[in-house]
């Protein structure tokens, strides 16, 4: 093939879809390195911390596309420090300077600021996309720079960012001749939009199909809006919450039935049980429903929607949906593919909710079912044993049992085995969360049968060191693997410390790790970052006086060709 | 503790002590945490919740079985953005009497007793709210008067209105509609009731 002209090349290339297959491509040798690298359309880098953004910018100068993830996962948890890092303003520097034909930017998990958004807004005249996700750093000021400058943006989608309020007028940003918006997601926001401007904006993009609104827009201006936009897919509802003897009430009900394409409903931020009767029309095509903001919606009136959507394939519902209402779930949602049931009760004492017969009937109802995330008070081996065999299909299986370190409340047993069942089973799984009574036992299970699994979250569990070593020397192609409150130490970090070159990154707090085990694996391990969290006050007794054997907090381990970072506050330490 | 030990003294031991299990747990769990407990180590490090100190017995005897469960840092494992929108722990189950529905209220969405009646109303859309202030609801279809009553947080059961808003807020677990004719043990409404200050 090396005989064939460049051309021809690229255009084989082109062919070449996945991240990893063209990765592998350019490593071929130095004239496919080359092609390749011109002709790379779309980068993902899974650890902003992992390469330098000018040396992807050098690399790839023709890209369109620029996906980068920040800050490790267990940030979602309040388990990273504020401000731990993971700056999107270096990236957006770098492609501003080097790649100036970018045309969409996602960023999850990390710091954005006015100044970036504004940056990105001005230097790119070609943007279309700008996704965010679990963001934070920036105001609504920002937003309207983007508004402002972003010719021919097609997609502003903000998800679950902490955006600072600062006034309702960054809608009005949009120019008059911006009609070429086909997303707009703004769920995330705290404050009021001006109701005026975004009526107008919905009125003058045609191609709008989908449109997530905040919990400040009312049902008032809501049925404004849907007036102007029937060819909606994807709709996030606002605050739905309205007085069943209004006009507005009525309007809604009558509008609904005329959203023939509407396939994605979520929202719901203040919804009674009236108002909920307005989707009825429009179930029975819903491939998408999400329910899990709305706390005021039961048990009872979540079963009257869900008896009406059997064509639904991914459902987030709060737990007052109850093992009943999942029962339901089981017996009309036949293409469901993916269920989350988020806890309605954080601290709460754990009185309705759902339990493993809820998780056994979706499992044996829904035949397609691969992606799960479920929070429940308890789950027994049995029903997991049922699970596994009811679903091999299982991609991600995600399962919380609220208390931590809960046996099986049958059998008294830790759940080493239901678990075990899943592993061995569901022979795609990628991601994997642990919960329960968990010993080494589960561990030597993930270890030999987890051949596919990329990701495992680890919480309260595990007996000694031979826990983590079993997962390190079994799961191939694992990528991120994550402990907190672990009995693992030393012996279980350095036993395999190859692996981490092959992974993207080790996160553990609360275990077992000394200060001692971390530096040696930093000696032994030049190409890794081995980051020390410390948030005790005393930092500089920290830096000379600590002995090798004091045990650390939380420790971050990654994969990098970048040396330690420039930008890390005094609480990281690189070793 | 054995279980003689219990059976001699009339009390049940295992269900007074105060443990991390949820309500109902079953007995086998108790007893495993039992085997832990040692001290009264009221410390929330996350590893001395697991691997002692489960049995939470305040010296005083003071503590409240909700307040057993450690708030263990970063779990359950849900965003901050989720547990910011569903923040509201002042959802209060509404019951009515006669039927099987149960609802649920957002206390705070309410500046008052006045918008609380008028939401009530609105949720159960069958009654009409009968002039205020001696807040009543009536069913029009057979004319049953039902009081708004509450659960506090000692347990007991009051009249909607008898204290300030911001304190029936904090101190009320869970709403019920009473029929009048059974609401005649409850406390007596004090004569200056506070839904008419506006």
């Amino acid at each position: 093939m090396t005989y064939f002209p460049e051309e021809v090349v690229e255009h084989i290339f082109d062919f070449v879809g996945s991240h990893r297959d063209r990765n592998t491509v350019s490593t071929v040798c130095k004239a496919w390195y080359q092609v390749e690298r011109l002709s790379r359309r779309t980068v993902f880098v899974g650890n902003c911390y992992a390469i330098r953004p000018e040396r992807v910018m050098a690399r790839f100068p023709g890209i369109k596309s620029l996906s980068v993830k920040g800050k490790p996962h267990f940030a979602d948890f309040n388990l990273v420090p504020y401000d731990w890092g993971g700056f999107a303003l270096p990236w957006i520097e770098a492609a501003a300077r080097r790649c100036p034909g970018l045309e969409e930017l996602r960023l999850k998990r990390m710091v954005v600021t006015d100044d970036g958004l504004e940056l990105l807004a001005r230097s790119f005249p070609n943007f279309k996309s700008l996704v965010l996700i679990s963001c934070e750093g920036f105001s609504t000021d920002g937003l309207a720079a983007i508004a402002t400058y972003c010719r021919g943006l097609r997609e502003l989608d903000l998800q679950e960012n902490e955006v600072e309020d600062h006034g309702c007028q960054w809608l009005s940003f949009f120019p008059d001749s911006c009609t070429s918006l086909v997303s707009l997601n703004f769920g995330c926001l705290k404050g009021e939009v001006n109701g005026g401007a975004l009526e107008r904006l919905v009125a003058r993009c045609p191609n709008l199909r989908s449109l997530k609104l905040n919990r400040a827009v009312s049902v008032e201006s809501l049925n404004k809006i849907l007036a102007r936009a029937s060819h909606l897919v994807d709709l996030g509802t606002g605050s739905f919450a309205v007085d069943h003897r209004t006009d507005a009430y009525h309007t809604l009900m009558n509008s609904f039935p005329k959203f023939k394409s509407l396939r994605n409903l979520s929202g719901f931020w203040d919804a009674s049980p009236c108002c909920l009767r307005a989707v009825y029309p429009v179930c029975t095509n819903l491939t998408v429903l999400n329910l899990s903001y709305a706390p005021a919606i039961q048990g009872d009136d979540l079963i009257k929607i869900i008896c009406l959507c059997f064509k639904l394939q991914k459902l987030w519902v709060l737990d007052s949906i109850g093992d009943k209402g999942l029962a339901v779930v089981a017996s009309t949602c036949k293409e469901l593919q993916e269920l989350r049931v988020f806890p309605c009760d954080i601290y709460g004492a754990g009185t309705t909710s759902v339990t493993e017969e809820g998780l056994l009937a979706v499992s044996s109802g829904c035949p397609k079912l691969n992606s799960l995330l479920y929070f429940c008070y308890q789950m027994t081996n049995a029903a997991l044993i049922t699970v596994a065999k009811n679903c091999p299909h299982f991609t991600r299986f995600r399962l919380c049992i609220l208390d931590p370190g809960k046996p099986d409340p049958v059998t008294n047993q830790p759940l080493d085995e239901g678990f075990g069942a899943i592993v061995r089973s569901c022979k795609n799984l990628r991601r994997l969360s642990l919960s329960g009574l968990l010993t080494d036992q589960v561990f030597l299970y993930i270890g030999m049968y987890a051949e596919h699994l990329e990701m495992l979250s680890i919480a309260f569990a595990g007996d000694s060191d031979k826990g983590m070593i079993y997962v390190l020397n079994g799961c191939k192609n694992l990528r991120k693997l994550e402990i907190r409150d672990c009995p693992f130490g030393d012996i279980a970090l350095l036993k395999n410390v190859a692996k981490y070159e092959t992974m993207r990154s080790l996160w553990m707090s609360s275990c077992d790790i000394t200060l001692g085990g971390c530096k040696a694996l930093a000696a032994k391990m030049p190409r890794l970052n081995v980051e020390i969290i410390n948030e005790n006050e005393e930092t500089d007794e920290f830096e000379e006086n600590l002995s090798d054997l004091h045990k650390l907090e939380k420790i971050y381990v990654y994969r990098t060709v970048a040396g330690p970072r420039n930008d890390a506050p005094d609480f990281v330490w690189t070793l | 503790m054995s279980t003689t030990e219990s059976a001699v003294s009339g009390l049940d031991y295992e269900e007074t002590q105060l443990t991390l299990a949820p309500p109902g747990a079953s007995r086998s769990e108790l007893e495993r945490k039992r085997g832990f407990s040692e001290g009264v180590d009221l410390s929330l490090e996350t590893k001395d919740f697991l691997s002692g100190s489960s049995d939470e017995a305040p010296i005083s005897g003071a503590g409240e079985p909700s307040a057993a469960k450690a708030q263990v840092v970063g779990w359950p494992p849900v965003r901050s953005f989720r547990r910011n929108v569903l923040k509201s722990c002042t959802y209060v189950k509404v019951a009515v009497d006669g039927t099987p529905y149960l609802r649920k209220v957002d206390l705070e969405a309410h500046a008052g007793y006045q918008q609380l009646l008028t939401a009530l109303e609105e949720m159960f859309s069958c009654f009409t709210a009968r002039n205020y202030p001696n807040e009543t609801l009536v069913d029009p279809v057979n004319g049953t008067e039902y009081v708004p009553t509450y659960e506090d947080k000692d347990g007991d059961w009051m009249l909607i209105g008898d204290v300030p808003w911001k304190m029936f807020v904090a101190s009320c677990k869970r709403l019920r509609l009473m029929k009048s004719s059974e609401a005649v043990d409850l406390a007596p409404r004090t004569p200056t009731g506070c839904i008419t200050a506006r």
